[in-house]
């Protein structure tokens, strides 16, 4: 088992499955039918084979793992290196975890040009799983910026009557970003003669370098996240993506920033790293407390859901950059949190969209007295975002807070506050659309989940629970990793200080 | 006097081109396919000619004429873009009713003058060649001759051209007058023997008109104005042939005669050339914003092309030499599909060529606009496809030299540039169907649009062959 090239397989099947769906012949209604299946089972192949990393994973290790690697470009010395430690792991899992289930979501919500749809989202995972694999800056800017080609398709050509303008907001937002990143992964090829992340994650950058370097990545990262002020492409294109798209978006997409800031600006810029860490606390504290008055005030569900997502990633920043072991655990945890329930939140408003085509919370009341398994599914996210014990949300918002206040009380203190708020905005979204009397004429046929939904919400609703429960089956794989990047922190700390010492 | 193959492909295009005018001369535009296709077949041999005989230096003429890796990697792709543009040439032409056999002999001798450009080793013979080369655009340009903007193309391409040849001449003249010679290797050694030392006034005075000569050819800011009208007014595969080999040759040239000769002049040309990259990237990227010809908009889109290859001259290393020879192949293969995709915009017998003529195309011709979207992505610079790698090994050459500003306002505008690419896409994509393109429009485009295609989908695999020969080509320039 040891010696497939497993890393790879799960990153490419989806990619052999786009291909074979992009050869299936016949009229328009075979095709959607083929394509869909196709999709299906290779995503969910995909899955399965993505959990023998997880159960192949070993713990006590903070190496790499499943690493392969060969010449890709030898005259730059730029390789194809794959490999997964604790903290990326889950991330591949996620991904994998939610594109079958976004493949299930359009089953019936997609119904033109079904074939590019779902070669769109085969392709999408590719890139999604690879840049969380990929241990070559080059091979990973590759993947990173991938994915900006089928999300941008994904948004135009599936998406809401706005969808133009939402898909080229997100396009150039996100490329305006990503390109300064690409300077600072030149500027380090040409100062450590590497691209290998583990080589630069060993190098030592001079501090005066670190800063500028840190600020490349730091455009790419804070838009992806997306921290304030540089989140208002998010709404947009939540908005206006597909349901599927959405799911993606805010379950995948925005881990790709907070899983940047982990992976190379905290192990490769330390020093940068603590001389910024008040600037991403004061954004992420408005981000929070900002952000979730404004979902407060919102009257589009999704709109709604995609602040509060804003406000989210805002403890994960936090989290990280407190450089302490609880506030690292609790950014990952959050972000898988994250992950699960503001997707299956995007889900719950594709399901009454689908039926009403209308994402006004104004549409809405009353659901319960129709749709009690709905409201029950809705229920178990909603208390999900706003973190009650037992379920995801609390785990990563407890964490990163706990580490938080070791690091800096006035944050914790500030960034609880956004809890609170969190609690508002959510139960009072859930409150307009589910509770109250049923008055209006169009819903009193409305109809509850069916079986295709209830197999959506099934495998969310359990990874909700079961990180809130039992966390102990994500935390540990991730402890060896976090505990050597520490450790790595701190050893990269004191030789840039003794260097600075000795040169005075 | 060096050994005489080694200008093989040069006798070779000019004996064949020579004996294909006779012949049609006398067989008449009947024989219009025919030539075409010995012409391609002329184009293949002078290939494996050079290929044969390899890169290895020589100097022929009397020094006049160069042969080195450098130039046998430009005159392959300059021998592959005057392939290409002869191969998506007969269909148009015939439907337009402009098949007249001087095409493919007009591009074989302007090949001819493309390939002395690249093998210049005396600003004579750099004369010699450009003029050849441009004598023959001048008169493809306005091969349309019943259509009054072919015609206007032809002619505003030849004023504005004998100018430049004009200042380039002049310049010319002005280093040989201070300089004593037109040699490259002896300006070299006389300019090594100032050791630092500013040269005469009259001498950068010379450099000046000489690269305000050469900008015109490879049409960079300032000197780009008769670009997009030449682009629009041409026949489409004018204009593919214009944005594909004489670009290359040019900015060969322009290499060759910067890092030769006047290597050591260096601080006078740099900032000459980080200022004309500068605006060449910007205007590419602000002013086909608002263009509705899609012809146009190529035009403004191969300007802002040129600002990016000129970072690597801008760099002035071994480094951005490699990178400006990938850009170059890379430019090559996705310039060339793009056109293969204009050409089939026909509807009712015309030629369409506003952009908003491709809405929907999504759904009318899938196929096309999957093709068409690759090479848009690929020319803004999203990974993985080739354009990506064209625009990092440029970049890589300029953060090694230190040019950070120069690097940043390059990637800066290259996500403005993207805006007018992925309205391309949008309308393809995200549009509602308009008429559908004319289907029957001859078999010859599909293999050159899946070649090209797949090329600029699958670069990243396996870049080997073109990394090695840009290496090659780029350290021939550095070896003395």
């Amino acid at each position: 088992m040891r010696d497939w090239p497993l890393l790879s397989l799960v990153t490419f099947l989806p990619t052999a499955g786009a291909l074979f769906i992009l050869f299936v012949r016949g009229d328009e209604q075979t095709v959607a039918r083929n394509a869909r299946a196709v999709a299906l089972w290779t995503s969910l192949a995909t899955f399965v084979l993505s959990l023998l990393l997880w159960t192949g994973f070993d713990s006590a290790s903070s190496d790499f793992q499943f690493v392969e690697r060969a010449p890709w470009i030898p005259s730059f010395n730029i390789s194809y290196y794959m490999g997964i430690d604790g903290i990326s792991l889950f991330f591949v899992i996620l991904s994998t975890f939610l594109t079958p289930i976004c493949v299930l979501a359009s089953w019936d919500a997609i119904k033109v040009r079904v074939r590019e749809y779902m070669i769109a989202f085969l392709i999408l995972e590719t890139l999604m799983v690879g840049m969380f694999c990929a241990l070559d800056f080059i091979l990973f800017y590759l993947f990173f910026e991938g994915v900006l080609i089928p999300m941008f398709l994904i948004i135009g050509v599936w998406g809401g009557p706005r969808r133009v303008y939402s898909a080229f907001k997100f396009f150039l937002y996100t490329l305006a970003g990503s390109v300064l990143m690409l300077i600072a992964i030149l500027a380090m090829y040409f100062e450590a003669g590497s691209t290998s992340m583990p080589d630069l994650m060993r190098y030592g950058f001079p501090a005066s370098m670190q800063l500028w370097l840190w600020l490349g990545f730091f455009a790419s990262f804070a838009v992806k996240v997306p921290m304030w002020p540089v989140h208002t492409w998010l709404p947009d294109a939540h908005v206006e993506a597909p349901t599927a798209g959405s799911v993606i978006l805010a379950g995948v997409l925005l881990k790709m920033g907070g899983y940047g800031f982990i992976r190379i600006s905290l192990p490769m810029l330390p020093y940068a790293s603590e001389y910024f860490t008040p600037v991403i606390y004061t954004l992420s504290v408005v981000a929070i407390i900002y952000t979730s008055l404004v979902a407060l005030a919102q009257e589009d569900m999704k709109k709604l859901i995609a602040y509060s997502s804003v406000a989210h990633m805002g403890f994960v920043t936090i989290g990280t950059f407190t450089l302490t072991f609880q506030g690292i655990q609790g950014a990952l945890v959050q972000m898988l949190s994250h992950g699960v329930v503001s997707a299956a939140l995007f889900l719950c408003v594709g399901v009454v969209y689908d039926r009403m085509h209308s994402r006004l919370i104004a549409t809405y009341g009353g659901l319960v007295h129709r749709m009690p398994m709905y409201a029950a599914v809705f229920m178990v996210f909603m208390l999900g975002s706003v973190g009650l014990p037992g379920t995801s949300g609390f785990v990563g918002e407890f964490l990163s807070l706990v580490g938080a206040f070791r690091a800096n009380t006035w944050v914790a203190f500030l960034a609880t506050t956004g809890i609170i708020l969190g609690a508002a905005y959510m139960l009072y979204l859930y409150r307009r659309v589910i509770f109250g009397p049923l008055v209006k004429n169009e819903l009193k046929n409305i109809l509850d989940l069916s079986p295709r939904e209830i197999a959506v919400f099934a495998p969310l609703v359990a990874a909700t629970l079961l990180i809130g429960i039992y966390p102990g089956a994500f935390l540990d794989p991730m402890n060896a990793s976090i505990s050597a990047l520490l450790d790595h922190h701190k050893q990269a700390m004191a030789a840039l200080h003794s260097v600075t010492f000795a040169g005075r | 006097m060096g050994p005489i193959d080694a200008a093989l492909p040069e006798f070779i295009i000019a004996l064949s081109a020579m004996a294909l005018l006779m012949y049609g001369a006398f067989a008449g535009d009947r024989a219009t396919r025919g030539i075409s296709y010995a012409s391609i077949l002329v184009l293949a041999v002078a290939a494996v000619a050079l290929s044969a005989r390899g890169g290895a230096y020589a100097v022929l003429f009397g020094g006049q004429f160069i042969v080195d890796q450098f130039a046998l990697f430009m005159k392959w792709l300059v021998l592959i873009g005057a392939a290409l543009a002869i191969w998506m040439a007969p269909g148009f032409n015939e439907r337009e009713g402009i098949a007249r056999f001087e095409y493919p002999i007009l591009i074989l001798f302007s090949t001819l003058g493309m390939l002395m450009m690249i093998s210049a080793n005396n600003l004579i013979a750099l004369y010699v060649g450009l003029e050849l080369q441009s004598l023959a655009l001048y008169v493809i340009a306005a091969f349309h001759r019943d259509s009054a903007r072919s015609s206007e193309a032809g002619l505003k391409y030849f004023v504005l051209g004998a100018l430049s040849s004009g200042m380039l001449l002049y310049g010319a003249s002005l280093i040989y007058g201070f300089a004593g010679s037109t040699g490259f290797e002896t300006l070299a050694r006389a300019f090594e023997s100032l050791e630092g030392q500013a040269p005469a006034l009259g001498l950068v005075v010379g450099l000046v008109f000489v690269m305000a000569g050469l900008a015109f050819k490879v049409a960079a800011v300032p000197f780009h104005m008769w670009t997009p009208d030449v682009y629009e007014g041409a026949p489409t595969p004018v204009t593919a042939f214009f944005s594909l080999s004489p670009k290359i040759a040019a900015l060969a040239l322009f290499v060759r005669v910067m890092l030769g000769p006047f290597a050591d002049l260096m601080a006078q040309w740099q900032q000459i050339v980080i200022a004309i990259s500068i605006a060449s990237m910007l205007l590419g990227a602000l002013a086909a914003i608002r263009q509705t010809n899609i012809k146009r908009l190529m035009a403004y889109s191969s300007i802002g092309h040129v600002g990016y290859m000129l970072i690597g001259l801008a760099a002035g290393t071994e480094a951005g030499v490699r990178g400006i020879a990938i850009y170059l192949a890379i430019y090559l293969a996705m310039n060339a599909g793009t056109f293969g995709c204009i050409l089939y915009m026909r509807r009712r017998g015309k030629m369409v060529e506003t952009i908003d003529d491709l809405a929907g195309l999504a759904r009318t011709n899938p196929t096309l606009a999957a093709a068409f979207a690759v090479f848009m992505f690929s020319m803004a610079g999203i990974p993985p496809l080739a354009g990506f790698f064209g625009k990092l090994y440029v970049f890589l050459a300029a953060v090694d030299a230190g040019l950070y500003t120069l690097a940043v306002i390059g990637l800066l505008t290259s996500v403005v540039g993207s805006y007018y690419y992925m309205r391309i896409v949008k309308l393809m994509y995200f549009d509602e169907p308009s008429e559908p393109f004319e289907r029957d429009i001859g078999a010859e485009l599909r293999p050159l649009l899946i070649g090209t295609g797949l090329f600029t989908l699958l670069f990243f695999l396996w870049q080997s062959p073109v990394l090695d020969g840009a290496s090659a080509a780029a350290s021939a320039l550095f070896a003395g």
